[in-house]
C-alpha cells in the first residue's frame, strides 16, 4: 500500500517516498464494476426473453454516473483514500440492483422494486458525497458522541409507535415511505462507542479487582455502560423482536470494547451476557424459539406436512445452484416467497451464480472489511482506529448474521445483506459507512506529516466525561 | 491496541470464512440431499417449464403442449388421445409418465444429454435444452383400422412389420384420453380415481401389458416344434391320433369342436383346429420340445422392451405330460400378450426370422437433427426357413380353406390362425376370440404385415368360429390398411390424385 507506484501522478518532485494517490486505479476499477453490473443486467434479459433488455444502457449510465460523481468527490476531497473501497461498493450495489431487477420479473414476488432501489442507491451515493465533502476530519465526529447516542436511541425506539410488519416492529412509515431507523442507528452507535471507549480506555483497561489470579473484574463504574448497552440490545429484541439488530449491536460493542482495552475479561463478560440473553430469549420468546428450532431442523415443517419453510426453500435454492449456478434469470428462488428480494436475496445469488459467484461476493465483502481494518491500523488516533474497526466489524457481522442465517449456519434473523438486499435504509447506511471509511483511509495515507495525528491527539471534551448513558 | 485490532480483524475473517465453508456445504456437499427432497418443487417446475417434445405418428404429431397459469407451466395435450393412448401413455404432472412418455421422458423433456449436438458450447452458455421429438413406427392407417375394428369392445390389436420388427399398430380397447391426467388439479385426481375404478380397465395397455390364454393360436407354436424337430415330416401324412384323446396319466378326454379330426393330417388338423391332434403332438414332443420352441418365438422373456416393457408371455417349464398336452393347444397356464402372438405370426411370415419389435423410429432434437434411430435387429431364428415355409402352407390354408376365411384379402397372400381361449372358473367365462395372421402382396416373398387380435367379449358361442368371426375381420382391416399404405412396403401405390 505504501509502495510507490509507477503510475502515480507525480506533479512536484517528491522530497520523501511519495505515497501514490492511485485515483486512476480506482477509476478503472469503477469502470470494470459498472461493466460487470451491465453485463449481469443484459444477461437477465437474454436468459428470460432472449434479448438484451432495453433499459441496459440507461441502467449502466445511471450506475456509471453515480459512481463517477462519487469518484470525483473522492478525487477532489480525499485524494489519498484507499482505491478499493469505492469500486467494491459500486460493484456490490450494481449486482444488488441486477438481482432485484431479476426478481422483479417474477410476478409472484409483488410489485417492482428495482426502480425504488436505484433511487435509494442514488440517495446513498448523494449522502456518500456529502460525507466525503463535508467531513474534513473524521475526528470531528467524536465531538458529537452523545448527540449520536441520543439520536440512535430515538431511532431505535421510534418504530414502537408504528404497527408491526410481519412480526417485527422495525419500520417507520410516513407519507408512503417506510424506513428502518435501526439501520442508521448502527453507524451512530459505532461513532459513540468509538468516542466513549477511546476516552475511557485507561479506566476500562486498568481498574478493577482481580479474581482467580488472572481474571480481573471491571469495576462497577465502568461496567455500568456495558450493562446499559446489553439491556438496550435485549430491549430491542423484546420490544421490536429484531433478533438480528440486537445481536449486531451487542457483538459490535464487545468487539470494540476488546479492541479498546485488550482485555479478554471483557470478552468473557460479553459472552456470558450474550449467552444469558440468548438463552432467555430462546426459552421465553416464542418467535425466537421457533427460529432456533428451524435452525436445528430446517425441514421440520416438511416432516409435519406443512410444506417447506422459507429457510428450507432458501437451502433448496442454494443447493440448486451447485458450483456454477443456473445462470442469472434461470433459477427458482421466487419459491422463497416473501422477503426473497431483501433478507433472502443471497439465495438468488447462490442459485443463479453458484458457489463460484457466491465466493466472489463473499471475498468482495472480506476485501471491504480488510480495507477498513487496514485503514484503522495505519491511523494513530484511538478514536479513528476504533471507528474504523467498528465500521468494518459492522459489515462483517452483518454478512455473517444474514448469510449464516439463510444458509442454516446460525438461527435465521432478519437483516439486510449490505448493498445487495432491497431496502433503502440499508443501502443508504452502507454508503455512509463506506464514506466514513474513505475519509479515515484518506487520513491514514495522507503524506503530510504536519497533518498526521500524533499519538496524543486531544480527545474532544464531549467524549471525556465517561458517564454511562442512561 | 494494534494487537487487539488484528485479533478483531482475524475474528471477522473467521466469520466470513465460516460462511464460505458453509456455502460449500450447502451448495456442494449436501446439495444432492436438498435437491432430492420431495418438497423441493424445482425438479417438477423445471420439467414443465418448457413445452414438452412431441410424439409423432406417420410424421404428424399426436401430442401437444398447453401453457397454463400454474406453477407447472406446460401441460400435455393429445390430439387423438384414446386412439394413441396405448402408444403414448400419459405424461401427468401428478402421476408421472407411462409407456413412451415414460421411457422417452428424458428426451421429450430435454434433460437427456444425447439431444445435445454441441455439448461443450451448451456447457458454456448453460442454455436450457429444448425437448426432442420422438417419431414412432406406428402406421396411422393401421392404428385407425384396428381401433375402429374393436369399436369399443374389450380387446387389443398388435401389428408388426415382420421383416424389420417395426410396430405398426398397438391398440387397446376400451381406451381413455390421457389428457385428462395431464395437469395437477382436483379434476385430474378425480379422473385418475374414476379411470382406476373402471371395471373395463381403460388404462391397461392390453396389447403389451395383458396376457391371455392363447388358445388355438398356440397350435402354430406346437406345429412349428413338431416340424422343426422332425416329429412330423409330411404335413399331409396322417398323424395316427384318436378322437377323443385321453390326456396321458389322467381320465380327461379331449374332444373337438369340428368333425374329421380322427387320424387327421397336420394340414387338416391345423386348418380345422383339432385339439386332439395337437395335444397328442405336444405330448409326444415332451415338455422341452414345446417350451424350447415357444421360447424361440419369444415366450418366457422378461426383458423385452419396445422400449416400454412388455409383460412376460408364459409357457410353464415344469409341466407333466398331461399339462404339455393342454399347453400345446394354448390352455393350462400358457398365456401370451397380443404382441407376443403377433411376433409368432411375423416370424412365420418372415421365413423363420423373428425380428426384435420396436416402436421408436427416430428421435430428433429441437433443431430437427436426428440424434438416435431404431434399427431392425434379429431377436431369434425361431424356425428354419424350410419349417417356416411348411407353417406358411398351414396358415394360408386356414384362410383359404378353413376357420379364418374372413381374413382373406384379394390380391394378397394371407396366412392366419383362429383361436378361442376359454377362461374363468370351469371355463364358464365368455371366451376370448383370437386371430393371428400375416399378409404379403403376391409379388413379394416375405410377409409385410403381421397382426394379432384379441376380442375379450366375443359374442358368438364357444367355438373356434368366434376367432374367425370376431377377430379375423379386424385383422383383415389392419392388414389391408398396411398393404395399401405407401410406406413402408412401397409395393402398393396409394390412391393418387388422378
Amino acid at each position: 500500500m505504501s509502495a510507490p507506484s509507477a503510475t502515480a501522478p507525480t506533479a512536484p518532485p517528491p522530497p520523501a517516498p511519495q505515497r501514490s494517490r492511485r485515483r486512476g486505479v480506482e477509476l478503472s476499477l469503477i469502470v470494470a464494476a459498472v461493466l460487470v453490473s451491465m453485463y449481469g443486467y443484459a444477461e437477465v434479459g437474454l436468459a428470460r426473453n432472449g434479448a438484451v433488455p432495453p433499459g441496459t444502457l440507461g441502467y449502466g449510465a445511471g450506475l456509471a454516473g453515480l459512481a463517477l460523481l462519487a469518484h470525483l468527490a473522492v478525487r477532489t476531497c480525499a485524494a489519498y483514500a484507499d482505491p478499493l473501497l469505492l469500486p467494491i461498493a459500486v460493484l456490490l450495489n450494481g449486482i444488488g440492483l441486477v438481482l432485484i431487477y431479476r426478481l422483479d420479473l417474477e410476478p409472484s414476488l409483488g410489485p417492482r422494486a428495482a426502480p425504488a432501489q436505484l433511487i435509494w442507491s442514488a440517495t446513498g451515493v448523494g449522502l456518500f458525497i456529502v460525507v466525503v465533502l463535508a467531513l474534513r476530519d473524521h475526528r470531528l465526529l467524536a465531538r458529537y458522541a452523545y448527540i449520536c447516542v441520543t439520536l440512535a436511541l430515538v431511532l431505535l425506539v421510534a418504530p414502537i409507535a408504528f404497527p408491526a410488519v410481519n412480526g417485527a416492529k422495525i419500520w417507520v412509515r410516513f407519507a408512503g415511505f417506510s424506513l428502518q431507523p435501526g439501520e442508521f442507528a448502527k453507524v451512530l452507535l459505532a461513532v459513540f462507542f468509538a468516542a466513549y471507549l477511546s476516552a475511557n480506555r485507561a479506566a476500562l483497561a486498568y481498574t478493577g479487582r482481580k479474581v482467580l489470579r488472572r481474571i480481573q473484574l471491571p469495576t462497577g463504574r465502568v461496567l455500568g455502560p456495558v450493562l446499559a448497552i446489553w439491556l438496550m440490545s435485549v430491549g430491542v429484541l423484546a420490544v421490536e423482536r429484531d433478533l438480528g439488530a440486537s445481536l449486531l449491536f451487542f457483538c459490535l460493542f464487545v468487539v470494540m470494547l476488546y479492541v479498546a482495552t485488550g482485555r479478554t475479561g471483557w470478552i468473557a463478560v460479553g459472552l456470558l451476557l450474550a449467552s444469558l440473553g440468548a438463552y432467555a430469549a430462546g426459552r421465553l420468546e416464542p418467535h425466537v424459539h421457533s427460529r432456533v428450532l428451524d435452525w436445528l431442523h430446517p425441514f421440520r415443517t416438511i416432516d409435519a406436512g406443512l410444506g417447506p419453510s422459507q429457510l428450507a426453500q432458501s437451502l433448496f435454492a442454494f443447493a440448486d445452484g451447485g458450483v456454477l449456478g443456473t445462470g442469472l434469470g434461470q433459477g427458482y428462488s421466487y419459491l422463497i416467497g416473501f422477503a426473497a428480494k431483501s433478507d433472502f436475496v443471497l439465495a438468488t445469488a447462490g442459485e443463479e451464480l453458484g458457489l463460484v459467484g457466491l465466493s466472489a461476493l463473499l471475498l468482495l465483502y472480506a476485501l471491504l472489511v480488510n480495507r477498513g481494518f487496514k485503514a484503522g491500523l495505519s491511523l494513530r488516533d484511538p478514536f479513528g482506529r476504533l471507528l474504523a474497526a467498528g465500521l468494518a466489524s459492522i459489515l462483517a457481522l452483518q454478512v455473517f448474521v444474514i448469510a449464516g442465517g439463510v444458509m442454516d449456519l446460525i438461527p435465521l434473523t432478519g437483516m439486510a445483506m449490505p448493498f445487495l438486499a432491497q431496502g433503502g435504509s440499508s443501502v443508504v447506511t452502507n454508503w455512509i459507512i463506506v464514506a466514513v471509511l474513505i475519509r479515515i483511509s484518506d487520513r491514514a495515507r495522507r503524506p503530510d506529516p504536519a497533518d498526521g495525528p500524533g499519538p496524543d491527539v486531544p480527545v474532544p471534551p464531549a467524549a471525556r466525561t465517561g458517564e454511562a448513558p442512561r | 491496541m494494534n494487537r487487539c485490532m488484528r485479533h478483531a480483524a482475524v475474528f471477522c475473517a473467521l466469520l466470513l470464512a465460516a460462511v464460505l465453508v458453509n456455502t460449500a456445504r450447502v451448495q456442494v456437499v449436501q446439495a444432492g440431499k436438498f435437491t432430492g427432497n420431495p418438497a423441493n418443487r424445482r425438479i417438477a417446475i423445471e420439467r414443465y417449464h418448457q413445452p414438452r417434445g412431441n410424439i409423432l405418428v406417420g410424421g404428424q404429431r399426436v401430442t401437444g403442449s398447453r401453457a397454463t397459469l400454474g406453477q407447472l407451466r406446460y401441460e400435455r395435450t393429445y390430439l387423438e388421445g384414446p386412439l394413441y393412448a396405448p402408444v403414448t401413455g400419459f405424461a401427468s404432472q401428478t402421476y408421472g409418465a407411462t409407456l413412451l412418455e415414460g421411457t422417452e421422458d428424458a428426451l421429450l423433456s430435454g434433460t437427456s444429454a444425447t439431444l445435445d449436438t454441441t455439448p461443450l458450447w451448451h456447457e458454456l452458455t448453460r442454455a436450457r435444452q429444448r425437448g426432442g421429438d420422438v417419431d414412432t413406427t406406428i402406421d396411422p392407417a393401421a392404428q385407425r383400422a384396428a381401433y375402429a375394428g374393436l369399436a369399443g369392445r374389450r380387446g387389443a390389436v398388435a401389428a408388426l412389420d415382420p421383416a424389420t420388427g417395426r410396430i405398426l399398430a398397438l391398440v387397446s380397447s376400451p381406451s381413455y384420453d390421457p389428457s385428462l391426467l395431464s395437469g395437477s388439479g382436483p379434476g385430474v385426481t378425480a379422473a385418475w380415481t374414476r379411470l382406476n375404478a373402471d371395471r373395463d380397465q381403460p388404462m391397461l395397455d392390453r396389447a403389451i401389458r395383458q396376457t391371455y390364454p392363447p388358445g388355438s393360436t398356440f397350435k402354430v407354436v406346437t406345429a412349428a416344434a413338431a416340424l422343426q424337430q422332425g416329429l412330423v415330416r409330411d404335413v399331409m401324412a396322417p398323424t395316427n391320433s384318436p378322437d377323443p384323446y385321453r390326456l396321458e396319466g389322467t381320465l380327461v378326454d379331449l374332444t373337438n369342436e369340428s368333425d374329421g379330426c380322427r387320424d387327421a393330417s397336420v394340414y387338416d388338423a391345423f386348418r380345422i383346429s383339432c385339439n386332439t391332434v395337437f395335444a397328442k403332438l405336444g405330448t409326444d414332443l415332451g415338455p422341452h420340445g414345446v417350451v424350447d420352441q415357444a421360447q424361440a418365438f419369444g415366450f418366457n422373456d422378461t426383458r423385452l422392451r419396445i422400449p416400454a416393457s412388455v409383460a412376460k408371455s408364459t409357457v410353464d417349464t415344469g409341466m407333466g405330460p398331461d399339462q404339455v398336452g393342454l399347453s400345446s393347444i394354448g390352455q393350462f397356464d400358457t398365456t401370451a400378450t397380443p404382441l407376443q402372438m403377433a411376433m409368432v405370426a411375423a416370424a412365420v411370415g418372415n421365413g423363420g426370422k423373428l425380428m426384435r419389435p420396436y416402436l421408436v423410429d427416430r428421435v430428433t432434437n429441437h433443431n430437427g437433427i436426428t440424434v438416435s434411430s431404431g434399427h431392425p435387429s434379429l431377436l431369434h431364428q425361431a424356425v428354419s426357413a424350410r419349417t417356416a415355409r411348411q407353417l406358411q402352407t398351414l396358415m394360408e390354408a386356414v384362410v383359404t380353406d378353413g376357420t379364418g376365411g374372413n381374413a382373406a384379402i384379394p390380391g394378397a397372400v394371407v396366412g392366419g390362425k383362429t383361436g378361442t381361449a376359454q377362461h374363468g372358473l370351469a371355463n364358464t367365462g365368455t371366451p376370448y376370440a383370437w386371430f393371428i395372421s400375416y399378409a404379403r402382396p403376391e409379388n413379394v416373398d416375405h410377409a409385410t404385415v403381421a397382426v394379432a387380435v384379441v376380442v375379450e367379449d366375443a359374442e358368438a358361442q364357444r367355438a373356434d368360429i368366434s376367432g374367425g368371426g370376431n377377430a379375423a375381420p379386424i385383422a383383415k382391416a389392419v392388414m389391408q390398411a398396411v398393404l395399401s399404405s405407401p410406406v413402408p412396403t412401397g409395393e402398393f401405390s396409394s390412391p393418387s390424385g388422378n
